[in-house]
């Protein structure tokens, strides 16, 4: 298998502090990956790492395609901001269009199809800020998905979402998998056991990486987690 | 006075400097509205009254040498910026902080520098609140190139701008040079600012360039639109609101800033889906 995201080695640092160490990880397209951990674990550096956000202290990174499609947490984009949902979605092509031109046909038809992708079409030309929070993720999953990335990473899509939006974006995540790569850091445990081909299980470094079903290991999921032996996310996640 | 007398006066040779006041102020206004709506959907009013404080040292230098208040003022402006920009990058300072100390020092700065100045009070008051005699010819060229240098800049990176604005995160996930393009953005900001310092004050300029695209941003949820609607605003404000001073006998900035917050007062009681009025009706 050819991997579209391969981590080796790497290390990260953030304000001094050292975040990721040894962090070695593949992911082939075709697979949905949960990113597991804590707060504070480094799920968001791991995945600011791989889209070259975050300078590396050690180790080496290499994506698929131009670059990752990034969908960010939800709180990160400004939704009083008076654009539409097409708009929105054009803003990821602003690098393609280029510099001091305008979004021509093709551009537009991307978006569209970016847009179909994720069933927002007939709310393409309603403002941002009137939106649920299902359909915002949606809208932010069509930027990512506008520039056809090889490569997929979500940081926590699920927060804050009700039941119905969550298994909506789960079915999508699971259809967008099927050609490409996606990398999923959440804190849903039992969802990501349940429709992720593989965990990875990461504190500061990969502490486990495998599917849901080879994981039985509590000791690893107590070391991510840093809980006893007694928790109950030991029975809630099988180990 | 009607408004037929207030023509006239306008087409009076003898009262030259009164066209010329509304031509700076008008252009003025409209740069200030266009770029104002970054302004306030960044949510950087702060940075715009700082940046008005700012261009002081570089009015009063200018003011000194007998130099060129624009160029002076300009050039204070973007050293400030710049300063803002650079020190801003350190994330144990927040931007605000960095900001207030950089505009009070620069403001500190124009107020020593002009206490040098013959004449020191009247000078000192005609910056800060505005006067629309005493501008030469020369700068009407000036604030009409720069009108047409702002504006062709944000028509150019219009897309740019908004999408550091949305998120910058992806922004710079997707390789835009953010640093830069804030870069840009305060320096439009600036030139602004200092077309409008003459006419309008150094004070008062903060509301051109927040009022009128806070009240189009009532009005509309288009950005297209609003962007069309805030230097209507402004230019509407800067007119009426000369007017009123030229017949009442008012300052003209701050009649120019007050008849722009009735403008905004208006529109939030009657803006069509988030006024006051919509919502009680609705």
């Amino acid at each position: 298998m050819s991997a579209a995201l391969e981590m080796t080695d790497v290390a990260a640092d953030l304000g001094g502090r050292p975040v990721l160490r040894d962090v070695n990880l593949r992911v082939g397209a075709g697979e949905l990956v949960a990113l597991l951990g804590p707060n504070g674990a480094g799920k968001t550096t791991l995945l600011r790492a791989a889209l070259g956000l975050v300078p590396l202290r050690q180790g080496r990174v290499s994506v698929a395609g131009s670059a990752p499609g990034y969908v960010p947490q939800r709180h990160e984009f400004t939704w009083d901001f008076p654009a539409s949902v097409e708009d929105t979605v054009l803003s990821g092509l602003v690098r393609r269009i280029g510099l001091f031109r305008r979004p021509r046909a093709g551009h537009w038809e991307a978006v569209w199809d970016a847009l179909d992708r994720v069933h927002l079409n007939e709310l393409r030309k309603r403002p941002v800020g009137e939106l649920s929070g299902g359909q915002r993720q949606r809208v932010l999953l069509a930027r990512a998905l506008v520039l056809s990335p090889p490569v997929l990473l979500l940081d926590e899509p699920f927060t804050g979402l009700d039941m119905p939006s969550q298994e909506t974006l789960t079915a999508l995540f699971a259809d967008l998998a099927r050609d490409r790569a996606v990398v999923m850091a959440t804190h849903d445990l039992a969802a990501a056991a349940y429709t992720c081909d593989r965990l990875i299980l990461l504190n500061r470094t990969v502490i486990a990486d495998g599917p849901a079903a080879e994981l039985r290991d509590p000791g690893a999921w107590m070391r991510t987690f840093d809980v006893g032996p007694g928790s109950h996310l030991l029975k809630l996640v099988g180990a | 006075m009607s408004p037929l007398q207030f023509l006239a006066d306008l087409a009076n040779p003898g009262l030259a400097f009164l066209p010329k006041a509304l031509t700076i102020a008008t252009l003025a206004a409209v740069m200030c509205g266009v770029v104002g709506c970054y302004v306030v959907l960044r949510g950087m009013a702060f940075i715009g009254d700082a940046v008005a404080h700012a261009v002081f040292p570089g009015l009063a230098i200018a003011f000194l040498f007998s130099g060129s208040l624009v160029v002076g003022g300009t050039v204070a402006g973007i050293v400030t910026a710049l300063l803002v920009t650079v020190f801003a990058q350190n994330r144990r300072l927040k931007e605000d902080s960095v900001i207030g100390i950089f505009f009070v020092a620069a403001f500190a700065l124009g107020i020593v520098v002009i206490s040098r100045a013959p004449g020191y009070a009247g000078s000192l008051q005609q910056f800060l609140f505005g006067s629309i005699t005493g501008i030469p010819d020369r700068d009407l060229y000036v604030v009409g190139g720069t009108t047409i240098a702002v504006l062709l800049a944000v028509f150019l990176l219009h897309k740019e701008f908004v999408a550091v604005t949305l998120d910058r995160e992806m922004a710079r996930a997707l390789g835009l040079r953010v640093f830069w393009l804030d870069l840009v953005l305060y320096v439009l900001v600036t030139l602004a600012v200092v077309m409008a310092v003459q006419t309008i004050g150094n004070i008062l300029v903060l509301a051109l360039l927040v009022t009128p695209a806070a009240t189009a941003r009532l009005l509309t949820d288009r950005l297209p639109v609003m962007m069309v609607l805030a230097p209507l605003i402004g230019a509407g404000g800067a007119t009426v609101g000369l007017y009123v001073s030229w017949s009442w006998d008012f300052p003209v900035g701050g009649t120019i800033v007050l008849t722009l917050t009735a403008a905004f007062l208006l529109a939030h009681v009657t803006a069509p889906r988030h006024g006051l009025l919509a919502r009680l009706t609705a």
